[in-house]
């Protein structure tokens, strides 16, 4: 369990995390999302004490990262994969670090194991490709076989292969019954693999909930219809209170799934010549609510309605 | 402790540069010594001190090495690799001071009495014998200075944690600015006594004029490098790592 | 002259030059402050003794010559610099000579701000820059940063770390030229020839020592040639560091 309140840092000028409460629960994969300099990994760097929060705190199974005994056993973590000495090999990297926690040295081998890297074990690590150094990061991750892990960005240059085996080790992880906080800028990718979600936009807190809800929160379902008795539907629909919009010559109606729209014509007596469920993007859904969210704001209270995200039940 | 200084011990030795560091100190020390004593006319003996020359060759390599150890922790991020693993960041640094000053001092050790040992096979006169206090502290003094000099530069380098800041201001400074101040007209020579790297070497070299002590030199040297690393551990530990 | 204005444009937007510029004037500056503040009758300033500070301002160009081109190769930014010019002599001349132009700059900066600062602290003391050798004390500086800027980037292009080449050029400038002439007999015969103390005598050589007291400016040089020869033989020493470093990295993968 991690648990942020009120978390803030600044550098300088710039509010790099601003406010920011939220919970990671157990066993469970929650995703951390936001745009590219959201405050993600400064969120991150905070947790495992690396970076003074400017306010608030950052709590780990209710102790801050300082206080852990042998934190490596409490919290793993890969922040950056190129946070290893490039003359160094991968066995000295992990033995060194066993060693500052008092892991037993066969350690190092069993998680050069299980991320694959047995064979390139004697290597300098500098040598290695992106995905090499992500296994030897989540390899360094896993080392004191702790409760809680934090991976920021980890499918970074990773071929499918590595996003799917990935994919599948977090699920392996939370399935165990371990903490596990994942940052990603892409929707599409958490969607998949994380079952919560933090989300947050230039350092604030967006929304907290299940990745379920927040999917069905943030893409809206939408039918397309096309006929050429359009101003007698358009009515028809309104008077029933659903949400028109015009595309061209086609009218996009929320709020209301094919079937109602299909019986409502054949009652009205309207030729329908397309009728077909739209589903939104998830990458527009999250742009809109991560991007500028300045300019969101303003759209609002020029009272135009988005075009596109009227968030169900808001 | 012991845990933090195996861990310090496995970062240093898994690296290139204590290695080389190690040779080019010894070779280059030890190749001075052997310069001199074949090259030494017969008018006047070889003495110990002679055989001593290139001492100050290792110390600079080694202030090199003890720098590097690091800021390439700072270069290549490792000291958040370091600092995730063991936040007390304090014993960290100190055992990373610890484990390279230990270094420092052997690799000293070996230096001088290398170098004294090569002089004497080439050359026999009595001279370079080790028969006073002032030649034994001469040549064992070395380690001493040495460890003390690898502390001061692992404090400079977690100050400045860029190694080409570093090394410019470890470098510049005992070769070039203190050496410098004594040309102030007046004042220079009472500045000089209080420069530190110029305390070390009359630790070793005593020279009559000096306000101190060989041993009050050697006191010195290390308060100026407490000082620094008192103020490297308690910026270490303000600083976002 | 398109390459030239690149280099310049890249050397500028990077930060380590201007700081590397603002310590060596305030170093050199406040060393000839410090002089001419401290002089009295039994040492009276003059030209040559506003530049005791040169060496200094001479190590810290060095290193700023030495970053320039070892930090492309740290951030990897000398294969950008390939890919835009493939002909890496050309590539690497024009950044040598933009370092060298900003060296002989600053040097210039650095020696008549000395002397200025001598003369506004102390006006009395007789500090007309009359000789040759006064010439060669203050304006020379720059053409010795210039040059020794060229072996700093020769001696970066070669060895590629920041660490090492800062070491190299700092240890072999500030110690191993000095610790030479301890070895009996031969050190100093053999010190005679070493480039740096050429540079050096340049600056501080009189063609007869003898004709100046010691005490008068930044000790001078034994060396082996007199001042303007000398300093043909330290550019000359430049331009073979140079030309090896250009072949080497012609031949190495970038
Ligand atoms: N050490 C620092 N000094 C100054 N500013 C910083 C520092 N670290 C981060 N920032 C700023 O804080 C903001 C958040 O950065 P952060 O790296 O946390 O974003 P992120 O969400 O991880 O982005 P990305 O998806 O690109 O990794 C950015 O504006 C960044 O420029
Ligand atoms: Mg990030």
């Amino acid at each position: 369990m991690i648990e942020a309140v009120g978390l803030t840092k600044r550098y300088g000028k710039t509010l790099a995390v601003d406010n920011l409460s939220f919970s990671v629960p157990t066993g469970r994969v929650t995703g951390f999302l936001g745009p590219n300099g959201a405050g993600k990994s400064t969120t991150m760097r905070m947790i495992l004490g690396l970076d003074t929060p400017t306010g608030g705190s950052a709590l780990i199974d209710g102790k801050r990262y300082r206080d852990l005994h042998q934190p490596l056993r409490t919290v793993g973590a890969l922040l950056d994969a190129k946070w290893v000495h490039p003359n160094r090999s991968a066995r000295a990297h992990l033995q060194w670090m066993a060693k500052s926690n008092k892991l037993p040295a066969r350690r190092v081998d069993e998680v050069l194991e299980i991320v694959g890297l047995t064979a390139v074990a004697g290597k300098r690590a500098g040598g290695f490709s992106l995905g090499m150094s992500q296994r030897l990061g989540i390899a360094a991750a896993l080392l004191g076989d702790p409760q809680v892990l934090l991976f920021d960005e980890p499918v970074n240059g990773l071929d499918p292969e590595g996003i799917l085996w990935i994919r599948k080790f977090m699920h392996r992880l939370a399935d165990e019954g371990r903490t596990v906080f994942v940052s990603s800028h892409l929707l599409s990718e958490m969607a998949l693999t994380a079952q919560e979600l933090v989300v947050i936009g230039r350092g604030k807190l967006i929304s907290q909930s299940s990745t379920e809800d927040f999917v069905a929160q943030a893409t809206e379902n939408t039918v397309r219809v096309r006929s050429p008795q359009l101003a007698v539907l358009r009515g028809a629909l309104g008077r029933l209170g659903a949400n028109l919009r015009d595309e061209g010559e086609n009218l996009v109606v929320s709020g209301m799934d094919c079937a109602d729209i299909g019986e409502l014509a054949a009652r009205e007596g309207v030729v329908l010549h397309e009728l077909s469920p739209q589903r939104g993007s998830l990458e527009e859904a999250f742009m809109q609510l991560t991007g500028d969210s300045v300019e969101y704001h303003t759209e609002l209270t020029d009272g135009q309605t988005p075009a596109t995200l009227v968030p169900a039940g808001k | 402790m012991t845990t933090l200084l195996a861990t310090e011990r496995i970062k240093l030795f898994t690296t290139r540069s204590p290695w080389w560091s190690a040779l080019l100190a010894l070779g280059l020390t030890i190749g001075m010594a052997v310069m001199v004593a074949l090259n030494h006319g017969g008018n006047n003996p070889l003495r110990v001190e002679h055989s001593q020359f290139g001492i100050q060759f290792g110390l600079m390599i080694i202030t090199v090495m003890a720098a590097l150890a690091i800021t390439t922790e700072y270069r290549f991020a490792t000291i958040r690799t370091t600092f995730q693993a063991v936040p007390n960041r304090s014993g960290v640094l100190l055992a990373k001071c610890v484990v390279v000053a230990v270094l420092a001092g052997v690799l000293g050790e070996i230096a001088a009495f290398g170098s004294w040992a090569v002089a004497r096979m080439i050359d026999s006169s009595p001279e370079l014998a080790i028969s006073t206090g002032d030649d034994l502290r001469m040549v064992a003094g070395a380690g001493l200075v040495f460890a003390l000099a690898a502390v001061l530069s692992v404090a400079v380098g977690v100050l400045v944690r860029q190694s080409a800041g570093a090394l410019s201001i470890l470098l510049i400074w005992p070769l070039l600015v203190e050496n410098l101040v004594a040309l102030i007209p007046n004042v220079g020579r009472d500045i000089q006594d209080w420069m530190p790297f110029i305390n070390a070497g009359r630790f070793l070299n005593p020279v009559p004029e000096a306000p101190q002590s060989p041993w009050g030199s050697l006191l010195y040297f290390a308060g100026v490098t407490a000082a620094l690393l008192i103020a490297a551990l308690v910026v270490a530990n303000k600083r976002d790592a | 002259m398109t390459l030239l204005a690149v280099e310049r444009m890249k050397l500028f937007s990077t930060r380590s030059p201007w700081w590397c510029t603002a310590i060596a004037l305030a170093i050199t500056i406040g060393f000839g402050a410090l002089m001419s503040g401290t002089s009295n009758a039994a040492s009276p300033m003059n030209v040559a003794a506003t530049q005791f500070g040169y060496t200094f301002g001479l190590v810290v160009v060095m290193v700023m010559a030495a970053l320039a081109i070892t930090t492309e190769y740290r951030f990897s930014t000398i294969r950008a610099t390939f890919l835009a010019v493939p002909n890496r002599p050309t590539a690497l001349l024009a950044k040598t000579a933009v370092v060298a132009i900003l060296a002989g700059i600053v040097g210039e900066l650095c020696a008549f701000g000395s002397w200025g600062i001598s003369k506004l602290i102390k006006s009395s003391a007789d500090l007309g820059i009359d000789t040759a050798y006064e010439w060669r004390a203050v304006a020379g500086v720059g053409l010795v940063y210039a040059i020794a800027a060229v072996i700093a980037v020769g001696v970066g292009v070669l060895v590629r770390h920041s660490a090492g080449a800062i070491a190299l050029l700092l240890i072999y400038t500030n110690l191993v030229e000095g610790l030479v002439t301890l070895i009996p007999t031969i050190g100093p015969k053999i010190h005679r020839w070493l480039p740096f103390n050429m540079s050096n005598a340049f600056i501080t050589g009189d063609a007869d020592i003898t004709t100046r007291p010691i005490n008068e400016g930044p000790p001078p040089a034994e060396a082996g040639l007199g001042p303007w020869p000398a300093l043909l033989y330290f550019a000359a020493f430049a331009v073979v560091v140079l030309v090896i470093a250009i072949t080497t990295a012609k031949r190495r993968d970038a």
